[in-house]
């Protein structure tokens, strides 16, 4: 792949519209749960909220400060958890989190991780796993009941 | 002759001594996505020319035995090679005698130092220390853990939104508590030069000792300890062309002899019983152990290195570097610079409206251009003006025009995507 692929394939046209026009960011008032995340290494720092009846998520939303990577995986993430059981949301970070750890010549991902796709890029700059992971290692905070949240 | 009459009668650096000058650089030929590397992360760290790589070889080639022991042919060699290097630094930052440089492993050990035995001794419980709002975590950390230990209190000296410290609350925050004011030269997150002669001034006409960080200030201008007037003074070698790993403390040789040791062990002792143990003199009382010597010899050389570019021509050349850089970057709408001191050196600390410094900083290694992109280890300069990081082009004198034009059309590019 020539540079000029990689760098689009880490930038998509997603990822920028996420960026630009993020979506669900907002303070959620009545929040089961919610937890705030940072990246020391930057200073990225975001508030997950989330909305439980029994064990289903009905609403998520953010608010916080980032990188594009990092707020447009946030901004993504809340347009998928909703509608899925605790199980489910973990389930979804595990796979995302093993696409954007893969190694750069592993094979593509099989199709089923849908919008979370254009993230594949990040496994080309290990250095940006974090920004693409933060959102999601503070919503799994938030669903264990850690306010004070998750440091990554 | 002064360093500033010498360097005038050289005559200012040409573009052809630039140009000879990055052939001596290994790094500067290295080449990313098809394109020659552009470095401007030297805040950060710099690159080592030809001749301080050379001389680590050379060292590990001809030269190695341990210092201030046996009798043997290497271990003279070897202890005049690093006794030779400290005289060398002597001259290099002006100091009255070379009992008076210390070897550190950088600019931070030299910090913590003063703060473990200059601190510790004479702070007491409601006792003062005076810092500034543009310290590097460095400078800030070590007299935190100091207070704590003592129950004293840490000040920091305010500054206004160019990046400049406000020299009449730093004169109200001067009191009879003070007991070490501890000021960056340069800042490495905003480039500001501080008035550190005049900062001195006003803490010595109370009677109080200044510790002048110059980890930013050594690599970039001429230094002379005893015409500033600092009772410290500290700076990192890999900033100044050197090695990682080797620094230097500057101290007042009256100071530093009513101080206590620091670490206890081998070269810092005259001599041991499990009774008593007597303390070596000046400089050994405060280099335990057997010290980092190729990094010593490669401080030497990158100091020979400087010296010969001369310290004042740097000096002239990196301003015009850095008003061609400041051009740059104010003509692209959009980004704005952190840090606009009327006295500055080489750093362009900046943010993008459309685009986080992280990405900023992506996209550029992208193009061959390496800066930084962060809170720079100072995260109360990015708290004070209310951003979470700025992208940084830092530069040295191997640097071009050419370099930060580069730097321009590519941040055109990042516009455009983020736009």
């Amino acid at each position: 792949m020539s540079d000029e692929a990689k760098k689009r394939t880490l930038y998509e046209q997603v990822i920028l519209d996420h960026n630009k026009n993020p979506r669900n960011c907002r303070v959620m008032a009545n929040a089961s749960c919610r937890s705030e995340g940072f990246n020391a290494l930057c200073g990225d720092q975001f508030t997950v909220f989330l909305k439980l009846e029994d064990d289903k998520i009905v609403d998520v939303s953010f608010q916080g400060c980032g990188c594009a990577i990092s707020k447009s995986s946030a901004s993504i993430m809340t347009t998928v958890l909703k509608g899925k059981t605790k199980a489910e949301a973990e389930a979804l970070f595990a796979r995302f989190h093993d696409m954007v750890t893969s190694e750069p010549d592993a094979p593509a991902p099989p199709g089923d991780l849908g919008k979370l796709e254009v993230f594949c890029g990040v496994r080309e700059y290990p250095v940006r796993v974090k920004c693409a992971t933060l959102a999601w290692h503070t919503m799994i905070a938030a669903l264990e009941g850690k306010k004070e949240g998750t440091q990554i | 002759m002064s360093i500033k009459q010498i360097d005038a009668a050289r005559g200012a650096l040409t573009d052809s001594d630039i140009e000879r000058i990055r052939s001596e650089f290994p790094c500067l030929q290295l080449h990313r996505h098809g394109k020659r590397l552009v470095y401007l992360d030297n805040a950060a760290t710099t690159q080592k020319p030809r001749a301080v790589i050379d001389a680590l070889s050379r060292y590990y080639e001809g030269q190695n035995a341990n210092v201030h022991r046996g009798v043997h042919y290497l271990s003279g060699v070897a202890t005049d090679l690093y006794e030779s290097a400290r005289k060398r630094i002597k001259e290099f930052l002006g100091a009255h005698l070379v009992c008076e440089i210390i070897f550190t492993r950088g600019a931070t050990e030299g910090i913590n130092l003063v703060a473990q035995t200059f601190g510790r001794q004479r702070v007491r419980v409601g006792d003062e220390i005076l810092i500034s709002a543009m310290e590097h975590h460095s400078n800030i950390v070590p007299w935190q853990m100091l207070c704590e230990e003592k129950g004293a209190h840490l000040r920091v000296i305010p500054m206004n939104d160019r990046g400049e410290l406000l020299l009449d609350e730093y004169e109200a925050l001067l009191n009879e508590r003070t007991r070490l004011v501890s000021v960056v030269h340069v800042s490495n997150a905003l480039g500001t030069i501080n008035p550190v002669r005049q900062i001195i001034e006003m803490a010595h006409a109370r009677g109080i000792p200044v510790l002048v960080d110059g980890a930013q200030s050594a690599p970039h201008m001429p230094i002379n300890v005893v015409e500033l007037g600092c009772d410290f003074f500290v700076c990192s070698g890999h900033k100044m062309m050197g090695p990682t790993g080797i620094g230097v403390l500057y101290g007042r040789a009256e100071l530093l002899d009513s101080m206590p040791p620091w670490h206890g062990g081998g070269d810092m002792i005259l001599s041991v019983t499990f009774e008593k143990t007597i303390y070596n003199g000046l400089p050994q009382k405060f280099e335990a152990g057997t010290p980092h010597i190729e990094g010593v010899v490669g401080l030497a050389e990158a100091i020979r290195y400087l010296e010969g570019v001369g310290m004042g021509r740097i000096a002239a050349y990196e301003a015009e570097l850095l008003a061609h850089g400041t051009h740059v970057l104010e003509a692209i709408d959009g980004v704005k610079l952190i840090g606009t001191a009327r006295e500055k050196a080489g750093v362009l600390s900046f943010v993008m409206d459309t685009t986080h410094p992280h990405d900023i900083g992506q996209l550029l290694d992208e193009e061959g251009i390496a800066i930084r992109a962060g809170h720079h280890c100072a995260q109360p300069v990015m708290q004070r003006f209310g951003i979470p990081a700025t992208a940084r082009a830092s530069l040295a004198f191997y640097n071009t025009r050419e370099e930060l034009d580069l730097l321009g059309k590519a941040l055109l590019k990042v516009k455009k995507m983020f736009g």
